[in-house]
């Protein structure tokens, strides 16, 4: 008996402790004054959480420079995080908690397509700028808005499309291609796009097919783009589905050159897809990998101090997330800089005044203008491959 | 070529979900009752494999042969907690209570083994071997024989031995049953132990084709059901068959018709063939004692 009573204690001891930091939290409200606080709205939980993880760190390492420099306007800049479960829905209910609560100035988006585009209404009504910094759906920036207050500083499917055309006609002189893509949002807005490219270069294509994430076995779809004589495969899918089609084509004995949008950097693609992973080039818009400028140095040095469980730079794997973050903050930085009082409209302006960022993907000049909100153009894309858990660039 | 491969594929495919139906029939045929988790025990199966045999190291037959025995008693813990309570009753809640047990196993898993998908190796299948000039992995081949010869051995356990026919009396009868000395409850336990072990190993089975993570039985567990009806859930055979047959109609869709057309065309036909044979395909009704 003693020990059935000894439960509701402790429950009840804990209980009141976290009622207490609860009302010191409240009762400090973290010297509101001194800090402009930005948000972020990305999956911290799912199946996408290590994106979420290296935007975070992307973030912060740039956040800590703007700090320790003096910070933006006289105060600090501070980040808070909020978890959307690659949930839209739960997405929108954060971006409005984060604006309306915490009265954050701008908020950041996560890897997500379908949840940046639920935000993007919001954030134009609620003119807040939203900067995405992962998810590539053509229209997150593109909304058609008349005032946009949505930025990105990430790839964005209609320009990858071109770019995964552009490569294959270039690295492996593609006639026919054929396309293997996910039956979902994702995989229409490339196929629309795909095929966009491959007219405009007036290139026929094999065929399209479909299929799962579910699915065990793709050899049925592809067999079918193998008989229409497609001479390489155009890939888009995340990482697990990614690595059925590599062991599919294992099965087989297809050596057909693979050219893929950037899911499989999204997780452990060479665990899944075994030594044949090497045969995907996919896409990036920055690699730690190779040859490093003096700031990619810096960030790698200052990444591995503030993170000791980054020992390897398969740890900092995909760099995109924490690149993309990383410059978006420093261009959002400048932007809040530029307005005296870190006020939504004023923002927006003020990115278009942006004139030149040396960051950490490229040398930014002239970012953002009131025709494009995207930082990064086609010429930024690197193409790579997986090889021990580590994403290397392939030379073109 | 294209017909060779997706026969292999359908084949493989399909026996998976027979097996996973398996476990639908075997606590059907003695209860009346069914797991509706089958789908997160296949995904128990796979990730315990993988936790003993990856991460642990221990070789594969022991690993196997842990995570069944786990996934077993995970079976009488569902039927103890989730279904007697409400059988007995006369309650159907059972149906509910076993479908929210497996959404709370797949969470627990996603917490306690990770969001990310692993990869679970294996020397069956790695280098595809040539049949018939299509190349399939030496696992592909063995799932069938695996499957059809659960079955063979599951009928002739109901038919042939005297647990066997104690099982199937206890469905005829509850009370009559009890007054031969037969231990109702004990029966009824032991058929929801062994269905979800038969799922575990599908699991298991499929993992190195696939990869293991906390959502990979659900799909499964869903056509699995449909199968298990398809096939006529009172017959080992029948549902077996079904489970071939529907992997089949899977594949050949997939390869003669493309894959958008796959659910639409596989279900459709489900519903025509319930439609026609209200009882699945080899299924015989139930007499109905008035």
């Amino acid at each position: 008996m003693p020990a059935r009573n000894r439960i509701p204690q402790v429950t009840r001891r804990l209980l009141m402790a976290s009622l207490a930091a609860g009302a010191v939290a409240i009762a400090n409200p973290a010297n509101a004054q001194d800090t402009i606080k930005l948000g972020l709205v990305a999956a911290m939980s799912g199946q996408s959480a290590k994106s979420g993880e290296a935007i975070v760190r992307g973030l912060s390492i740039a956040i800590d420079e703007v700090n320790a420099a003096g910070g933006v306007l006289g105060k600090k800049l501070q980040l808070v995080v909020r978890d959307d479960e690659s949930n839209p829905a739960k997405g929108v209910v954060a971006a409005r908690e984060l604006v309306q609560r915490e009265r954050v100035a701008a908020l950041f988006g996560g890897l997500d397509t379908p949840v940046s585009i639920a935000i993007v209404p919001f954030a134009n009504q609620s003119k807040v700028p939203f900067m995405g910094v992962w998810a590539a759906g053509t229209p997150i920036t593109r909304n058609g808005a008349a005032e946009n207050y949505v930025f990105r500083v990430s790839a964005v499917d209609v320009l990858v499309d071109q770019a995964l055309v552009a490569y294959a006609m270039k690295k492996y002189s593609a006639k026919k291609p054929g396309m293997i893509l996910i039956n979902n949002s994702w995989g229409e807005s490339n196929e629309a796009g795909l095929k966009a490219s491959l007219a405009e270069k007036n290139l026929p294509y094999a065929g399209i097919e479909k299929f799962q994430d579910a699915d065990v076995d793709v050899v049925p779809q592809l067999t079918r783009l193998k008989d229409a004589g497609a001479d390489v495969l155009f890939l888009v899918a995340n990482v697990a589905p990614s690595s059925q089609v590599v062991k599919s084509l294992d099965r087989m004995g297809w050596n057909v050159p693979i050219v893929s949008h950037w899911g499989p950097a999204g997780g452990r693609f060479s665990e899944l897809a075994g030594p044949s992973s090497q045969r995907v080039h996919f896409i990036q818009t920055f690699s730690f990998s190779g040859k490093l400028s003096p700031k990619a140095e810096t960030v790698l040095a200052a990444l591995k101090k503030k993170y000791p469980e980054i020992k390897t730079l398969a740890d900092v794997t995909p760099a995109v997330g924490i690149a993309n973050a990383y410059d978006a903050m420093h261009l959002t930085a400048l932007a809040i800089a530029k307005t005296g009082s870190a006020e939504g409209p004023k923002i927006r302006q003020a990115f278009y005044a942006i004139d030149k960022y040396d960051g950490l993907i490229k040398s930014y000049s002239k970012p953002f203008t009131p025709e494009n909100h995207d930082a990064l153009s086609a010429d930024d894309y690197l193409f790579t491959y997986f090889k021990e858990g580590e994403i290397l660039p392939l030379t073109n | 070529m294209l017909l060779i491969s997706s026969i292999v594929t359908g084949l493989a495919v399909g026996s998976m979900y027979g097996l996973i139906a398996l476990g639908f029939h075997v606590t059907y045929a003695v209860s009346n009752t069914v797991n509706f988790s089958q789908g997160s025990s296949m995904m128990l199966g796979a990730v315990l494999g993988y936790t003993f045999a990856i991460k642990l190291g221990w070789p594969v037959p022991a690993a196997a042969a842990m995570s069944l025995l786990l996934c077993a008693l995970l079976g009488l813990v569902i039927e103890r907690t989730l279904v007697r309570p409400f059988a007995e009753r006369g309650s159907n809640a059972w149906l509910m209570a076993t479908v929210a047990g497996g959404i709370v196993l797949d969470n627990i898993v996603l917490f306690t083994f990770g969001k990310e998908p692993r990869a679970f190796p294996s020397f069956l299948a790695q280098k595809p071997i040539e049949v018939f000039r299509t190349g399939v992995f030496p696992l592909q081949l063995i799932i069938p024989v695996v499957g059809i010869g659960i079955t063979i051995a599951l009928q002739m356990a109901f038919q042939r031995t005297r647990l066997g026919k104690a099982l199937l009396a206890v469905v005829q009868n509850k009370d009559a049953a009890r007054l031969m000395g037969i231990n109702v409850r004990l029966a009824i336990a032991s058929s929801f132990a062994l269905s979800t072990a038969l799922a575990a190993l599908a699991g298991m089975l499929i993992a190195p084709l696939f990869s293991v993570h906390s959502e990979m039985g659900t799909l499964f567990g869903i056509k699995a059901f449909a199968v298990a009806i398809l096939g006529g859930i009172s017959s080992a055979w029948g549902v077996m068959l079904a489970g071939l047959l529907y992997g089949l109609i899977e594949a050949l869709v997939t390869a003669f018709a493309g894959s958008t057309y796959t659910q639409i065309i596989a279900f459709t036909v489900v519903i025509l063939a319930l439609a026609a044979m209200p009882n699945g395909l080899f299924g015989h009704a139930a007499a109905k004692k008035v």
